[in-house]
């Protein structure tokens, strides 16, 4: 496992070249072309905004200003987490010309999707800049040091997921269904649209199990909140239990990894 | 010398799963707790059993056999592509399978690009693929092109760039599948080209094809797999003609097996005093009155025995077994010869012969003999019939019975004349002249 961990490192060439094809073919053929990186999660934001404010104002948080900023910190985040989830169920049938007929290292697919998924996070990052600007929230700059430390977990995270998924995916196309649903409901239990101190006490544990609940405050609390980063203990365990399930997941993938050219 | 692959006693198991099984889900795997036992095999098939071959280095092997022999399952084994059940697989040096061109290429962004992200799919630094990028654009004669999304190809032009890239990896073996029907006729001998300047070099070549001549011109040994198994292997020429003997024992029994089903439906189905169908219509069948029957046809060769497969230009007899219950003064005996598209090769009966019937009783052998079968490859079908001068059938049989005639000359028509070439001393040829 850990030969094969290492050949990863030699397939970055790899992975490059095929985080770029996707990003170019993605929007290939649109009008405006790359600039949906910027206008979906303003779209999906304003979605949110047009939900919470207009229609059901009042379930909005009072003492959260402005509102608006305050979801896009979890959404953005969120959004490069769920599409690369389920992208990753579905990379390794998407991509079976690839594993029958070429001499094809399966594991860089479920990389790719979550690298170029990291990449439209990554063009998303300038609109909340400019948003901070634009509300003058004070930014604590020691704080901001600990973003690509979220950033970083994140990746671990979601990489190691995406490893689990793939390749049970082959085995059980269901997979593919189930986890859309319940990527929805992930959503809704992580406090991304409503501030973890409006969840009701009891609930609380339960939020404190999610482990993207503690990415989400992470990015609320450098991003949004003034005041000193008091998260890290958290991220930091949750960083160490990341990489726990990073290397699961790539055990997983290295087992089933035999199987695909035949089930895919 | 070192081998360059070497197979040891490979076997490959396939599961297949019960129609149960097949639709197991995780949930329905968890509920019963079976997902372990569900990711292992169930119900199994081999596509190879105990296979051992050593290519040696600089050799170029034609691997042939029947559809679903093991041929694609041993090439992928050998591209690593997937793994042995027992037995061990060792390869010396890259390798580049050419077993689907093109897999990886992206539909929607440019062939330029394309050739970039598969050249380094196939193992090439991104330096290496600028290098030889003018190389393979020129290949794939695909200049005017190269910045045109890759779905906006012809089916050639894609095979023909997907070639182009995985022959300039540069591999030390190349394993080919079955791949140089693709192009046109110029493409075809570009690549051929490309593989005998690979073959100069060096390099080991395992080609997978249905192309028995290719096999004879260009391998220097040749391997027969049939049910997984290696049947024969060794000088081409020879393993190539066992190979058709073979086959040509298959087509017999296929052709034996269809001509008596046929019968037996018409038999089934006959009604002595139905009107013949339109002569036209090439449909099998049989009708008649029966006062003659033909009891049995039987197709012989040279040397006598009941065959279905005859060489162009050898001798062919039909050999018709009648009877009549009651004398009969009245008969004709013809033989129709039909081509696989239901054109009348030849016809001809006694009547026309200017043979005059004079009496008929009991039970007899008639044979026609055709002297010299100049006809080209292909299947044939053969009406057999007795009837009146008038018409009035007897006993009419209608494209009942198929024979094959096979030729290693791939000339087209129907009509094989016999004949020759002469030139003058000026005009030289190489090859097999007779």
């Amino acid at each position: 496992m850990f030969h094969n961990l290492g050949r990863l490192l030699r397939y970055r060439g790899l992975i490059q070249s095929l985080v770029a094809r996707e990003l170019k073919a993605r929007y290939r053929g649109s009008v405006l072309g790359f600039f949906w990186s910027f206008i979906n999660p303003l779209l999906l934001l304003l979605v949110y905004w047009f939900v919470f404010s207009v229609v059901l104002p009042g379930i909005r948080p009072i003492d959260v200003q402005p509102y608006a900023l305050f979801m896009f910190c979890g959404l953005l985040p969120w959004t490069w987490f769920s599409s690369s989830v389920l992208e990753a169920s579905n990379v390794l049938i998407m991509g079976g010309n690839l594993i029958k007929k070429v001499l094809f290292p399966a594991e860089v697919l479920p990389f790719v999707t979550v690298f170029a998924n990291m990449i439209h996070f990554f063009l998303g990052l300038p609109i909340i800049a400019a948003a901070l600007v634009y509300f003058a929230v004070p930014i604590n700059w020691l704080d901001l040091l600990w973003l690509p430390v979220i950033v970083l977990v994140q990746l671990i995270f979601t990489l190691g997921l995406a490893l689990i998924v793939a390749p049970l995916t082959v085995h059980f196309r269901d997979l593919k269904d189930i986890l859309g649903n319940l990527m929805t409901f992930w959503f809704f239990a992580t406090p991304i649209i409503y501030p973890m101190s409006l969840a009701p006490e009891g609930g609380k544990w339960l939020l404190d199990l999610n482990p993207f609940t503690h990415l989400a405050i992470s990015y609320q609390e450098v991003l949004f909140y003034d005041g000193p980063f008091g998260h890290w203990k958290w991220l930091l365990a949750l960083g160490g239990a990341s990489i726990v399930l990073f290397l699961a997941g790539y055990f997983l993938f290295d087992r089933l990894r035999d199987s695909f050219a035949e089930e895919v | 010398m070192t081998h360059a692959i070497e197979i040891d006693s490979v076997s490959k198991v396939y599961r297949r799963f019960a129609r149960r099984r097949q639709f197991a889900t995780l949930k329905s795997a968890l509920l019963s707790g079976s997902l372990i036992s569900d990711l292992r095999p169930d119900e199994t098939f081999s596509a190879l059993r105990d296979v051992s071959l050593a290519v040696p280095q600089g050799q170029t092997i034609g691997v042939i056999g029947p559809n679903g022999s093991g041929k694609s399952t041993l090439l992928k084994l050998v591209a690593g592509i997937t793994k042995p059940t027992s037995g061990t697989v060792s390869v010396n040096g890259r390798i580049s399978a050419l077993i689907e061109l093109g897999a990886g290429f992206h539909p929607e962004i440019s062939g330029r690009e394309n050739v970039f992200i598969n050249g380094i799919m196939l193992g090439l630094s991104k330096r290496e693929v600028t290098r030889k990028f003018d190389e393979i654009v020129e290949f794939a004669q695909l200049e005017d092109f190269i910045d045109a999304p890759v779905k906006t190809y012809s089916s050639g032009m894609y095979m023909r760039l997907g070639f182009a890239v995985a022959i300039n990896v540069d591999p030390d073996v190349l394993l080919i599948d079955e791949v140089l029907a693709v192009g046109d006729q110029g493409f075809t001998h570009k690549c051929l080209d490309k593989f005998a300047e690979f073959r100069r070099r060096g390099k080991t070549i395992l080609l997978v094809t249905h192309s028995l001549g290719l096999v004879e011109r260009f391998c220097d040994e040749a391997v027969w797999l049939d049910g997984g198994q290696v049947k024969a292997t060794g000088d081409p020429k020879r393993v190539v003609d066992a190979y058709l003997i073979d086959v040509e024992e298959d087509e017999e029994q296929y052709i034996a097996s269809g001509d008596a089903k046929a019968r037996d439906a018409t038999e089934a189905a006959v009604d002595e005093t139905a009107d013949p169908p339109d002569m036209f219509q090439a449909t099998e069948g049989r009708w008649g009155s029966r006062e003659i029957e033909i009891v049995d046809v039987t197709l012989e060769g040279e040397d006598g025995d009941a065959s279905h497969v005859f060489p162009s230009g050898a001798r062919m007899s039909i050999r018709v077994r009648v009877k009549a219950e009651q004398p009969v003064a009245d008969f004709v005996f013809g033989i129709g010869l039909f081509n696989a598209e239901g054109v009348c090769c030849y016809g001809t009966n006694t009547d026309l012969e200017e043979l005059k019937s004079d009496r008929m009783a009991g039970e007899g052998e008639v044979v026609f003999t055709i002297d010299t079968l100049d006809l080209v490859a292909g299947t044939y079908k053969l009406d057999v019939a007795v009837h009146k001068r008038d018409g009035y059938p007897y006993d009419y049989h209608r494209l009942l019975y198929t024979f094959r005639v096979k030729s290693r000359t791939n000339d087209i028509g129907i009509f094989r004349p016999r004949h020759r070439w002469t030139f003058p001393t000026n005009i030289r040829f190489t090859g097999p002249l007779e």
